[in-house]
């Protein structure tokens, strides 16, 4: 494609041609395992300077992963949301508290205090999906006659007035016959995590080889058994954002997907060329929520209990910051902007402290004003100290900067300002019938 | 629907307004009736926004096959009365029969995929599609339109083949309009006038029998304008029919074989370019009687 020689125009000559000869998705492929490639080797580099073990090392990489997996499958979702259909959806947490809690219920124990149905998981996780999708088609069925950002007040309210109904006390525990029901309130719904998958896939026979072997190796590098579990269940997760990346990328090129795209562009013209916009938006919005509903089960994957404090508002923002960063509209880029802000907006920043906490006998002072008394002085120590040790909060300056920055630069994101068509063929190719040749315009596209 | 229950006031307003016609002798055929072959009929239409009624009882019809202008002076109701017959509003009183069908109240969507297709005052393409997906869109009743049909997979192939068929007919049409080497540029960098002909076109894609167009030459420069009107008779001759919105008079008096004049809500004269230009109703709405 025309865009990609003149973005690819610095790499030697063998690679380029190379790449060109790579279609959409291997070439998607290739760019999403050399950015993760790369900034794994930094923080493995970084991490051996530091002196840091390989199992924190492993760790740490598997800790990312798994956020960016996470990430990826909410982003991804939201993409058909807002980057496909233009639907202001900020109430993601609310969809994601419906599928965890929805879950917790069928797979919880009929024994344990609120009773659930001792379903096995996979049943539960089906539940949680359908679940989330109808409580999307109960948000979508009014919230379509209201505009784009009245549309964004439902979601928000909707999705608060679940996580407080969850915390209400009426709602804490419901009697029927013998057992008692309910949502727990505060402190939520037991049930077995979602990842015990991994140790009994690995007690079946055949795999349990597989299991064996990789216990094995771990235990002669130093990795430990419960990150490599960890780590297996990671893979579980990138299954799956896989997953969500083919069905979504069916559904963006498509016909289907097209009239999406005019929807976020122009509802009434789409309208008005006989396309039943309404139904296409509602069908987006369940089988988003459905999809966000699933991510939510697969994030909690490894506790045991439910809370409603794990669905605040915030949660929605940073899954807007995630697609932006990535671009709007790009599923490619959904999952580059769920990596990137896990990797160097969320964990990394955790992992260089740890490493300079290790590093350097770093000291505090109680507030930023102090340490720069003591930089007029000519100590830089107690600045970076206090930068290190409120990190947790500064991370948040780091989000609005970065987003700044990109609202400077990149205005819509790291791909999307790509030229992604929304069709199921190449709509530039033409049967060679015609006199025409393909009609390409070099280097018209971007840049 | 409404235009059972307004028949006697559908008889009256009728009188009223052929009253109007005979009185100023010029115009031809009183009310539509007397068309051999009507493919849209608009009776007593009204609509009122609060206490404003923007269209008063609006009624004429349209010939298969021909070039119709709607004209009249700013707020005689021209626009509205164009979005209660493409469902963009919902009539308060009258009735829409397009083919025979009555279409009254319909949804946009509903009228469109009924046939009758219309473009926007202002060009509406979608800024951030290429021209070829903004034309692809069009095409009715796609297989692909329906979420399982595109993704699972025994069916997808058949999507792919009908996109490739549809895909071709884009081409073919974009090629007519001479627009063919815009195909890949965002809509959103096209030209007013090249918006224009990007609207037509799409809404060709839906092989409709009626298109009512809104204000076609507004912002479209002399040989474009004329390059847009070629197109127009050459689609007539291919069997389709318009329903012109314009305000130039020459467009209208030269491109059309009847004409509709709306005033103040209702219709006010209606006949052969020739005839309505000497109607003295008409100079006196449009002059304010000075000629």
């Amino acid at each position: 494609m025309s865009e990609r020689d003149s973005r690819r125009s610095g790499s030697p000559e063998p690679v380029r041609t190379r790449l060109e000869a790579l279609s959409q998705w291997q070439y998607d492929l290739v760019l999403i395992a050399s950015v993760v490639l790369v900034t794994y080797t930094g923080f493995a580099l970084i991490g051996l300077l530091g002196g840091v073990g390989i199992n924190s090392i492993v760790g740490f990489l598997r800790t990312v992963t798994f956020y960016a997996a996470v990430y990826a499958l909410v982003v991804l979702a939201l993409n058909l949301h807002w980057g496909y259909t233009g639907l202001f959806n900020i109430g993601v947490a609310g969809f994601m508290a419906v599928g965890v809690y929805t879950m917790a219920f069928i797979t919880a124990s009929p024994d344990s205090t609120p009773a659930g149905l001792g379903l096995p998981i996979p049943i539960g996780i089906i539940g949680g999906m359908v679940a989330a999708g109808l409580v999307g088609l109960v948000a979508a069925l009014p919230a379509l006659r209201v505009r784009a950002d009245y549309f964004a007040i439902v979601t928000l309210g909707l999705s608060e007035i679940i996580r407080l109904a969850l915390l209400s006390g009426s709602l804490r525990t419901i009697e029927v016959g013998d057992r008692v029901y309910g949502t727990g309130g505060g402190s939520g719904i037991q049930y077995p995590p979602v990842d015990t998958i991994i140790p009994w896939l690995l007690d079946q026979p055949i795999i349990s080889v597989i299991g064996d072997v990789l216990f094995e190796v771990g235990a002669t590098v130093g990795i430990q058994r419960s990150v490599i579990l960890g780590g297996l269940y990671t893979l579980v997760l990138l299954v799956f954002v896989g997953l969500f990346y083919l069905l979504l990328s069916r559904i963006g090129n498509s016909p289907y997907g097209r009239i999406l795209k005019a929807i976020r562009e122009d509802e009434l013209a789409a309208k008005s060329l006989g396309k039943d916009t309404d139904r296409a938006k509602v069908t987006a919005f369940v089988v988003g929520c459905s999809l966000m509903g699933l991510a939510g089960m697969l994030w909690m994957g490894s506790r045991s209990f439910v809370s409603p404090d794990s669905f605040m508002p915030i949660i929605p923002f940073y899954i807007f910051v995630a697609l932006i960063v990535g671009g709007a509209g790009s599923n490619t880029g959904s999952i580059i902007g769920g990596f990137a802000f896990a990797a160097f907006l969320w964990e990394g920043p955790r992992f260089v402290r740890s490493i300079l906490n290790a590093n350097l006998n770093l000291r505090s002072p109680p507030t930023i004003y102090d340490a720069f008394v003591e930089l007029a002085a000519g100590d830089l120590t107690p600045l970076v100290g206090y930068l290190v040790g409120s990190l947790d909060e500064l991370r948040f300056v780091l989000v609005g900067v970065v987003l700044i920055l990109l609202m400077l630069w990149r205005p819509d994101g790291l791909l999307g300002h790509r030229k992604e068509i929304a069709a199921a063929t190449d709509l530039s190719r033409r049967r060679p019938t015609t006199d025409r040749p393909t009609a390409s315009d070099g280097g018209e596209t971007d840049e | 629907m409404s235009d059972t229950d307004s028949g006697p006031a559908s008889a009256e307003r009728e009188t009223d307004s052929s009253a109007i016609e005979t009185s100023s002798e010029p115009t031809t055929e009183p009310g539509h009736r007397s068309l051999d072959d009507p493919i849209l009929e608009v009776t007593d239409v009204l609509k009122r926004f609060g206490g404003i009624t923007a269209v008063d009882g609006a009624t004429f019809a349209i010939e298969r096959g021909s070039i119709t202008g709607l004209i009249g002076p700013n707020g005689a109701g021209k626009s509205t009365t164009f979005n209660c017959i493409t469902g963009v509003y919902e009539p308060d009183e009258g009735s829409v029969v397009f083919d025979g069908i009555d279409i009254t109240g319909r949804a946009p969507n509903q009228v469109a995929t009924a046939g009758l297709v219309r473009t926007f005052q202002i060009a509406r393409e979608f800024p951030e599609m290429t021209v070829l997906e903004n034309m692809m869109l069009a095409p009715k009743n796609q297989l692909g339109e329906s979420l399982w049909q595109s993704v699972a997979p025994g069916t997808r192939s058949a999507v792919v083949r009908e996109e490739e068929h549809f895909r071709e007919r884009a081409w073919e049409v974009l090629e007519f309009f001479e627009i063919d080497h815009l195909a890949e540029k965002y809509a959103g960098t096209l030209s007013g006038g090249q918006r224009k002909l990007l609207e037509l076109a799409r809404a060709l894609l839906t092989e409709p029998e009626l298109l009512l167009l809104d204000e076609p030459m507004a912002g479209v420069n002399p040989s474009l304008e004329k390059k847009l009107l070629e197109h127009i008779h050459e689609l007539q001759d291919q069997g389709y029919t318009f329903l012109l919105v314009e305000h130039d008079m020459d467009v209208i008096m030269n491109h059309t074989e009847h004409v509709v004049v709306m005033h103040q809500g209702s219709v006010l004269a209606e006949g052969k370019p020739e005839s309505v230009k000497t109607n003295e109703d008409v100079i006196e709405a449009y002059l304010g009687g000075e000629v």
